[in-house]
């Protein structure tokens, strides 16, 4: 019988600790605790130094929520960053999207062909601009989602085009049809002019 | 009813009273005093952090050297991809954030006094941030010295040892074997040796294309090893008569004895090895300053708090980056950024009294096995329910799978060096 009750006692010693260990555990960090953590790819408050990981400051909170989640299901293809989203839970991405989307979006300082970039502008306003207003700089409000082109690091613009070509990334029917035109009348050097003017933008 | 003049005056007075007791309050930190030994990736990161989350903590950081060499992308230098000075870093960027740096040799850390002794100076601290990478230890291996290490380079704290190996790359000659002792486990960067071999192999393909690269390890197995096995199978003719690259495992081909004069090693088979270039990576520990400070136990690590990186010997005192167990992070550059992080919040907090945060920690790692060839290891962290694992979280992180297309390979590499610009600006500048 001491056996026993040892035991249970033992086992309600556990339950009690259980719960207080919960507790703590199961607080959600700090919405700068976590975005601190991207740091080290994405740069000091989301302004990528770069060359390839993407600046994610000013990212809009829908934007920045729906790529997490297509990240972690796979519809949006990634090296690692599927691996890494899939460590959150969907109250911790809205924290990091509410953090980063406070956060001011510097232009990317970095090199660009000039004469690509005059006719990229061109070429942006015809295919582009419907959408991604102003040039593709951060907007608040309607059309938001669709900013962060103007000023972004052309290399990770480059492998973005190429997944939204090649089937890797889902691409909205609209931009689909914009992309084939482009492609069709102005080739890949078309292309390679709109990431020109983006990285033009500074 | 009606308040006479006087009573509001006294209401005033009493409010005004409440407002002076409870001004201080906004700045609970202020004044307090954080002293931080060592200014490696943990600790820069730990003293920039604290600063950003309350500029009133008086900060001092005590590091020996001026510049920081990076250990990550310090395998480049060897196949020359680029320069020591691109891996240099500085500690303007932490001044400018109001970190006080010091340069001088930390000798000690008294819990009991609550001060740093260094350079025959006392630097009093509320809370003390101990992050001094490792020690080599050097007389594990017989013929092995700090004297020795001139000649035979570990090459595994970057800078004039860096320089020292790929001098001696350039020197050798074709046909020659690069010979590395791998280190047991515990200890600093996991695939560190294996892209080290990778990159020797790389420089040799293009330059010395009869000379090879061999690996006696101290372990069974190592870190990504499959994906490392795949990418010399494809660029160095790995596991053929003519690779570039051969792989012993231990314990039988653990390096024991070496003789710098006769550029021999002996591993604990007793089998004796002739080198060309002897790069010998010696088993480690924690850093000096944790061994005569009492902050490790018997493995030669320091034990930590996993949630606030106190140590669990000395409190007040915190153990970050290489030298703490954090298991089950790795001993990284990522690891050590983010252990920083979670610490500077815990001691801005702790300084206030207050209870810390729920931590969060992440671990990304990169490796550059050849051109446009690079493999990766990732793990997001939560403390677990007991307090004592910070845990992977299941179902996310993991290795680069091996059925990698050779576009995932390409921006692997343009990934690692984009986590090379960000995690020296997130931690130096």
């Amino acid at each position: 019988m001491t056996k026993t009750s040892t035991k249970l006692a033992f086992l309600t010693g556990g339950f009690v600790l259980g719960i207080s260990f919960a507790v703590s555990a199961d607080a959600t960090a700090s919405a700068s605790m976590l975005s601190n953590t991207c740091n080290g790819c994405h740069g000091m408050n989301g302004n990528s130094a770069g060359p390839a990981t993407p600046s994610i400051a000013q990212m809009e909170k829908v934007a920045f929520v729906e790529t997490m989640k297509a990240l972690q299901s796979g519809d949006m293809y990634s090296t690692i960053m599927g691996r890494i989203a899939k460590g959150y839970t969907e109250e911790e991405i809205e924290l990091m999207a509410g953090y980063f989307s406070a956060q001011t979006f510097s232009p990317a300082k970095q090199a660009f062909d000039e004469e690509a970039a005059e006719k990229g502008a061109k070429l942006h306003d015809k295919f582009c601009e419907k959408c991604h207003e102003e040039g593709g700089k951060p907007l608040e409000g309607e059309g938001a989602e669709y900013s962060l082109l103007a000023g972004q690091w052309a290399p990770y613009l480059h492998n973005a085009f190429a997944d939204f070509r090649e089937g890797r990334r889902e691409i909205p029917k609209k931009m689909k049809s914009k992309l084939d035109k482009l492609i069709e009348k102005e080739g890949d050097e078309g292309l390679a002019a709109i990431n020109a003017f983006y990285a033009s933008e500074q | 009813m009606k308040m006479k003049r006087r009573d509001f005056v006294k209401a005033a007075g009493a409010a005004t009273a409440v407002s002076m007791v409870g001004f201080p309050h906004l700045a609970l930190g202020a004044g307090k005093k954080v002293v931080v030994v060592g200014g490696g990736t943990a600790g820069a990161t730990a003293a920039k952090y604290i600063k950003i989350s309350d500029s009133s903590v008086d900060v001092t950081l005590i590091e020996p050297n001026e510049h920081y060499y990076t250990c990550y992308l310090s395998n480049e230098v060897l196949s020359g991809l680029r320069t020591l000075d691109s891996i240099k870093q500085g500690y303007d960027g932490l001044e400018g954030h109001g970190v006080k740096v010091v340069h001088a040799a930390a000798e000690m850390v008294d819990p009991a006094a609550k001060v740093v002794k260094a350079g025959g100076k006392d630097y009093p601290f509320d809370r003390c941030v101990v992050a001094p990478g490792i020690d080599l230890i050097y007389d594990k291996i017989e013929g092995y010295s700090k004297d020795v290490s001139e000649k035979l380079p570990h090459a595994w704290k970057a800078g004039p040892q860096t320089a020292a190996l790929h001098k001696q790359l350039l020197d050798m000659k074709d046909g020659g074997t690069v010979v590395i002792a791998a280190p047991p486990n515990p200890f600093r960067c996991p695939p560190g040796p294996y892209e080290r071999a990778s990159q020797i192999a790389m420089y040799l393909k293009a330059n010395k294309p009869k000379s090879k690269v061999l690996i006696l390890d101290a372990k069974q197995k190592f870190s990504k090893q499959g994906l490392f096995e795949q990418g010399w199978e494809k660029f160095y003719g790995y596991k053929t008569d003519n690779s570039m690259i051969e792989w012993q495992p231990g314990p039988d081909a653990a390096v024991a004895k070496v003789d710098p004069n006769a550029m021999t090693v002996e591993t604990s088979f007793g089998d004796e090895v002739k080198a060309d270039v002897l790069n010998v990576i010696p088993p480690q520990r924690a850093g000096t300053i944790a061994q005569v400070s009492d902050l490790v136990d018997d493995s030669g690590w320091c034990p930590v708090n996993k949630k606030t990186f106190e140590s669990t010997k000395h409190p007040g005192i915190h153990v970050i980056g290489d030298a703490c167990i954090a298991d089950k992070m790795p001993k990284s550059g990522y690891a050590a950024n983010s252990q920083g992080k979670v610490c500077a919040a815990a001691v801005v907090a702790m300084l206030e009294g207050k209870e810390p945060g729920t931590p969060s920690y992440v671990n990304t790692c990169y490796s550059i096995i050849a051109e446009d060839w690079g493999v990766s290891i990732a793990a997001v962290y939560r403390l677990s329910e007991d307090g004592q694992t910070i845990a992977d979280v299941e179902g996310a992180g993991g290795l680069t799978p091996m059925d990698a297309s050779d576009e995932a390979h390409r921006r692997e590499v343009e990934y690692a060096y984009s986590w090379y610009n960000n995690i020296v600006q997130d931690i130096f500048m």
